[in-house]
């Protein structure tokens, strides 16, 4: 297996891009990358694509190929793949394209992510993004995703004492980011009590508790890393790359707290790459909701079980911490446009590592971790990241 | 540029039923309190069984027609716009035309353009009397919309209009200018056959209202040679009570600008009707040689703007008779949510 290097990374803003279109949004950010990684599109050997639902919210499937032609490259015949692991799908891409350099089949490959959440009504896609749980035995009896991580706040709060200005904490902590990056769907900063009085999802969550429908996409370009100090000076190295899977439905796993799909992917990571959770300095982890984003802490070594509310309120993952997390607004506030989230926290990742972050960079950072999950956690995928001297 | 024609006369109608938000809300489980406070809207008005576009209508045009002194059957056109005519075929202007006298001699026909059909009637009848082929053109814009029980636009929904009598002489507004922009954007529709019309959500304020709201008064205002310290008043469509004051301040209107203008938070979106009740009220106390601005806005979607400045005729214009709209926006008479649900035939009672 080679090592494998991200020498380019690129983006679009996140939110409501009504005068857009999914392949436009596609193209711009497979481009960046490109541009980025100072590739010319003549050396791409594949395209892995991460999207959950086109079909469903475009009607349009077959994505993959559709992009690779409307950037002018049909004539290229790569070949093209779309993944689709609810919103783990753009970081099961990345797996994907790690997988195909590390293997030495494809040197150069272009993983992006995109999806287009705002064209169709709030409650179309609503029930769109209810897909990725388990329809038969949690949606057609009326559970939603916010639903369902409902009950797993209600259980944390239960078990561990965890207080409800805690969850609001993570969401303060996202706007406060998300403020500082220029491409994040919300850039306003929130108060405790604003989380608190926002009108109830599904209690105890609270519209403020959840991350937004946004429109968006990413693509990172991946290379061998012995060959990555041609196109950048300083290459990202992945250190890991893992997929773990669970249950579907959240009422067959074995804790309702915890994801061991995240657990097992972030065991294995660190294993993989040498690397403990405390050589982490920069995390990107799912706060699709409040409570996912404590449980994620605690599922991937950085808090111990129970324990990420009170330590989030405290301040312990803010700028300065010793692991700072979701610089980059996170779901909550850069925005959820579900197959771009997991190629988009590998952008912001490289960026902090390469010390480009802005505002929000966190100093000295040389290791940094990303983690995506898929529904309630039956898909989780945990990527560790390191910067080569 | 100056046209030579512009209102004569005017009149506003609002039902007499209101009901607050709270009310609404109560019903369907929301905190209807911070759903009004977030529209801005403190009540809308509720039409009793008896009345609809046509009686709205009809009422708005006599206050007009005593007012102005103006025998109906001098008047040549007759437009209705609304949304929420009593027929899919039939139109609502012949109704109207006939109960004030004004039939035979005479043009007339329904407008439809969403929110703005009234507005693109005073057009219209600007055109035909300034072009002199008819003495008097009516506009009106009235409506009794309606929003799915339970749906955002069940708080703001309401009924009322406001009738326009065009013409070159007796002049207490003169219209210096119109214009309209107009685009194809699917913010809000009702299909032919469906009882309550649909929305897209968010996509209904920065492309739709805001949008063209903004890019009409904008031109209208660069077309004039005008700047919103121009204008004593200004009046925007006002589908709530916020849209309307965002809209204003961005393009810098003040709130003692946008006073009069607004009178949505106090009987709720009249759809057709509401741009042209807050020029009503604006004209129930302006001074003469007073510039006014109209925006009015229709889903779908379009504009229309007009710079209009009161004559010295309004200081001996008699607005004695027929209801001020202030007393519309003061009174009324509040309906519980079952009483407004019988009113409005939302109670299925059997049958097909």
């Amino acid at each position: 297996m080679r090592e494998v290097a991200i020498l380019g990374v690129g983006m679009t803003r996140f939110g409501e891009l009504w005068d857009r279109s999914f392949r436009e949004i596609g193209i711009e950010a497979g481009f960046q990358a490109l541009v980025d990684a100072k590739l010319s599109s003549m050396d791409l050997n594949a395209f892995y694509f991460g999207n959950m639902a086109s079909g469903s919210l475009i009607d349009q499937e077959h994505i993959a190929p559709l992009i690779v032609d409307y950037a002018g490259l049909a004539g290229h015949h790569l070949p093209a793949t779309r993944v689709e692991a609810g919103g783990a799908s753009g970081a099961v891409a990345l797996h994907q394209g790690y997988l195909a350099v590390a293997s030495g089949l494809y040197d150069f490959v272009v993983v992006g992510g995109a999806e287009k959440l705002t064209d169709v009504p709030d409650t179309e896609a609503n029930r769109v993004t209810s897909g990725t749980a388990d329809h038969e035995w949690e949606i057609v009896f009326g559970a939603t995703l916010p639903a369902l991580w409902a009950m797993v706040a209600r259980r944390h709060m239960h078990d561990f004492g965890t207080r409800r200005e805690e969850l609001a904490s993570v969401a303060v902590h996202a706007h406060e980011m998300g403020a500082k990056n220029p491409n994040a769907h919300y850039r306003n900063r929130l108060t405790i009590d604003q989380v608190l009085g926002a009108s109830a999802v599904a209690e105890p969550l609270g519209m403020l508790d959840c991350a937004p429908l946004s429109d968006g996409a990413a693509a990172v370009v991946l290379g061998p890393l012995d060959r990555a100090r041609k196109f950048t000076d300083t290459p990202i190295r992945i250190a890991a790359s893992q997929v773990a899977t669970d249950t579907m439905a959240l009422q067959h796993r074995r804790d309702l707290t915890t994801l061991d799909s995240t657990v097992v992917a972030a065991k294995r990571a660190f294993a993989a790459a040498h690397l403990a959770p405390k050589d982490v300095r920069v995390a990107e982890v799912h706060d699709a909701y409040t409570i996912s984003g404590l449980v994620a802490l605690e599922d991937l070594g950085f808090a111990a079980k129970g324990a990420a509310g009170k330590a989030f309120a405290d301040g312990a993952y803010g700028l300065g911490g010793s692991t700072t997390v979701n610089t980059s607004g996170g779901l909550k506030a850069q925005g959820r446009p579900f197959g771009a989230v997991g190629v988009a926290q590998a952008v912001e990742i490289v960026r902090q590592l390469q010390g480009e972050a802005g505002e929000r960079q966190v100093a000295g950072a040389t290791v940094g971790l990303t983690h995506d999950v898929g529904g309630t956690g039956a898909t989780s995928v945990v990527h560790l990241f390191e910067r080569v001297n | 540029m100056t046209l030579s024609a512009g209102i004569t006369s005017y009149g506003a109608y609002v039902p007499r039923y209101r009901i607050t938000p709270a009310e609404i809300g109560r019903v369907w489980g929301i905190d209807g309190v911070a759903m009004g406070q977030g529209l801005n809207v403190v009540r809308k008005s509720v039409p009793a069984p008896d009345e609809d576009t046509i009686t709205i209508s009809t009422e708005a045009l006599r206050t007009a027609l005593v007012r102005g002194g103006i025998d109906p059957q001098e008047i040549g056109a007759l437009y209705v716009g609304s949304e929420s005519h009593p027929y899919a075929v039939k139109p609502t202007a012949t109704v109207v035309a006939q109960a004030v006298g004004a039939t035979p001699n005479l043009t007339a026909a329904d407008f439809e353009f969403a929110c703005k059909a009234g507005t693109a009637a005073i057009q219209t009848c600007l055109g035909l009397v300034g072009a002199g082929m008819i003495r008097y053109g009516v506009a009106i814009g009235s409506d009794t919309s309606q929003g799915a029980p339970g749906d955002a636009l069940e708080y703001s929904a309401s009924a009322g209009g406001a009738a326009f009598i065009i013409g070159r002489e007796k002049v207490i507004a003169l219209v210096h200018g119109t214009l309209s922009y107009t685009t194809d954007t699917p913010d809000f529709w009702r299909r032919e056959g469906q009882r309550y019309p649909s929305h897209s959500g968010r996509f209904t304020g920065e492309p739709a209202y805001f949008r063209h709201v903004s890019e009409c008064a904008k031109r209208m205002m660069e077309s004039m040679g005008t700047t919103p310290a121009s204008y004593a008043h200004v009046v925007f469509h006002q589908p709530n009570g916020k849209f309307p004051q965002r809209v204003g301040r961005q393009l810098g209107f003040t709130d003692e600008q946008m006073r009069y203008g607004l009178v949505t938070p106090y009987i709720g979106n009249t759809y057709s009707g509401a741009a042209l009740i807050g020029l009503a009220n604006v004209l129930d106390v302006a001074g003469p040689h007073q510039r006014i601005l109209v925006v009015g806005y229709g889903s779908g979607a379009g504009s229309d703007a007009f710079d209009l400045e009161t004559t010295e005729a309004i200081t001996t214009y008699d607005r004695s008779f027929g209801p001020k709209v202030q007393q519309f926006l003061d009174e009324g008479v509040e309906l519980p949510y079952a009483v407004y649900a019988k009113f409005r035939g939302k109670i299925h009672m059997g049958g097909s």
